[in-house]
């Protein structure tokens, strides 16, 4: 079957794959742009770990198809380290142990960055809706909203 | 599996590519159709698509409302007007998913979601739909009814008359997870008012048959009263008349039907 020729913007820079008709973004950035930072989870969008930006408005990856992206921005986790310096949400998680297995963190720290990219200092409550898709089975739940609320200058509860 | 994506400029060109393909199906915000293909659904061997502006469009001011088949939740929520929407809009998925989800899409989303069109239900809205045959209006009831028979044609808007206040227009989503996860039982209740006594009342019930159906037994209890404790506890009582709920790993059968006319009681009396 013939492959449809795709470009856009990734983490800042154009790219230009050939993708199969019905190929979902996750696949597109995994498999053909190499980019490993969004993780396969569910497939069905109720685990949130292939969150990605695109034009700065959280998306899911595997449930969007990769051709819709033409000429858009999308952002993964690896757009957040600049060099060898973490972004603050990566030191926040990494100081707040808000990583334990760490399968869940890719989508978490996509889902943090969407919310302060809008709201530089949410409350608890707006933390807990905006990572609301987003699934952890170590359940570590509250380590997760403490790294954000600690990333955006707030108050941490013990 | 690989399947032919046809992106169309314009919502005709889209029905019409739509309704002579048995296997294609409209991808909206992709939450639906997506899924099915990452599970493998073979039914499917064309993706139609249109990038019509019409689709994305959102008239929300005036005593009738339009949304566009293509409008998100999330754009819903960005809408003052939209107010009365907003309730229904919020309890459905996560962020991503509305910034994703449709309104168009979510009148085909099966049990335990489609949320969205339980509160379009109460509000009688009404589906614009393009086929291969022309464009036609029809009432949301009739749409769910026939809603297996609807795959080859395209929904282009659904529209509905703003309720006459906030105390008129109430919804409720019961779910297991918090804010976020599939419907155990989606009530959403339209109660106009004339002169002290309901005139058109509309209940409206998600996950409690194969489509969102009107709870009529309900609606006929309440209709021409006045909203009395008496009135309430006899819509509540008569809310389970007529459903056919199905167990699922979020509530059984036995337990929706225990449990609907209390919920439709709560709703009724303001109760959280």
């Amino acid at each position: 079957m013939a492959k449809t020729a795709l470009q856009f913007r990734h983490n800042g820079s154009d790219v230009a794959i050939f993708v199969d008709g019905g190929t979902n973004l996750l696949v597109a950035l995994r498999e053909l742009i190499g980019d490993m930072t969004p993780k396969f989870g569910c497939g069905q969008g109720g685990c949130g770990t292939c969150s990605v930006l695109i034009d700065g408005e959280l998306h899911l990856s595997c449930l969007t198809l990769a051709e819709t992206v033409a000429g858009r921005s999308v952002e993964t986790l690896d757009s957040l380290k600049q060099g060898p310096n973490l972004h603050a949400l990566q030191r926040a998680f990494a100081e707040n142990f808000a990583a334990q297995c760490g399968y869940c963190t890719p989508g978490m720290l996509m889902a943090a960055k969407a919310l302060l990219d809008r709201n530089p200092s949410p409350s608890r409550a707006e933390i807990v809706e905006a990572i609301s898709g987003n699934i952890c089975r170590c359940t570590g739940y509250e380590p997760i909203i403490n790294a954000i609320l600690a990333a955006s200058g707030g108050r941490v509860s013990a | 599996m690989t399947v032919t994506v046809k992106t169309f400029t314009s919502s005709s060109e889209a029905a019409a590519a739509l309704s002579s393909d048995r296997n294609a199906r409209y991808l909206g915000g992709g939450t639906l159709v997506m899924r099915a293909l990452n599970e493998g659904d073979i039914s499917i061997s064309t993706v139609v698509r249109a990038n019509d502006h019409a689709l994305t469009r959102i008239d929300p001011s005036g005593p009738r409302i339009t949304l566009g088949a293509g409008v998100t939740f999330a754009r819903i929520l960005g809408e003052r007007d939209l107010a009365f929407l907003h309730a229904p809009a919020r309890s459905i998925g996560g962020p991503a998913v509305r910034n994703m989800g449709t309104v168009g899409g979510n009148l085909f989303a099966p049990n335990p979601y489609g949320d969205f069109t339980v509160a379009l239900l109460a509000l009688d809205a009404t589906v614009a739909l393009q086929g291969g045959f022309g464009s036609r209006d029809i009432p949301i009831e009739e749409f769910l009814q026939s809603r297996e028979r609807q795959a080859g044609t395209l929904v282009l808007s659904v529209s509905c008359t703003r309720p006459a206040s906030a105390e008129a227009f109430r919804y409720r989503k019961i779910a297991r997870i918090k804010p976020k996860g599939g419907s155990v039982i989606t009530l959403a209740a339209h109660l106009p008012i004339s002169g002290g006594r309901v005139a058109g009342a509309r209940i409206a019930l998600g996950s409690m048959a194969p489509t969102q159906i009107r709870a009529r037994a309900a609606e006929r209890a309440l209709e021409g009263r006045s909203l009395d404790a008496a009135t309430i506890a006899a819509a509540g009582s008569a809310a389970v008349e007529g459903t056919s709920p199905s167990d699922n790993a979020l509530g059984s059968a036995w337990y929706r039907r225990e449990i609907v006319g209390v919920h439709l009681r709560r709703l009724l009396l303001g109760q959280e």
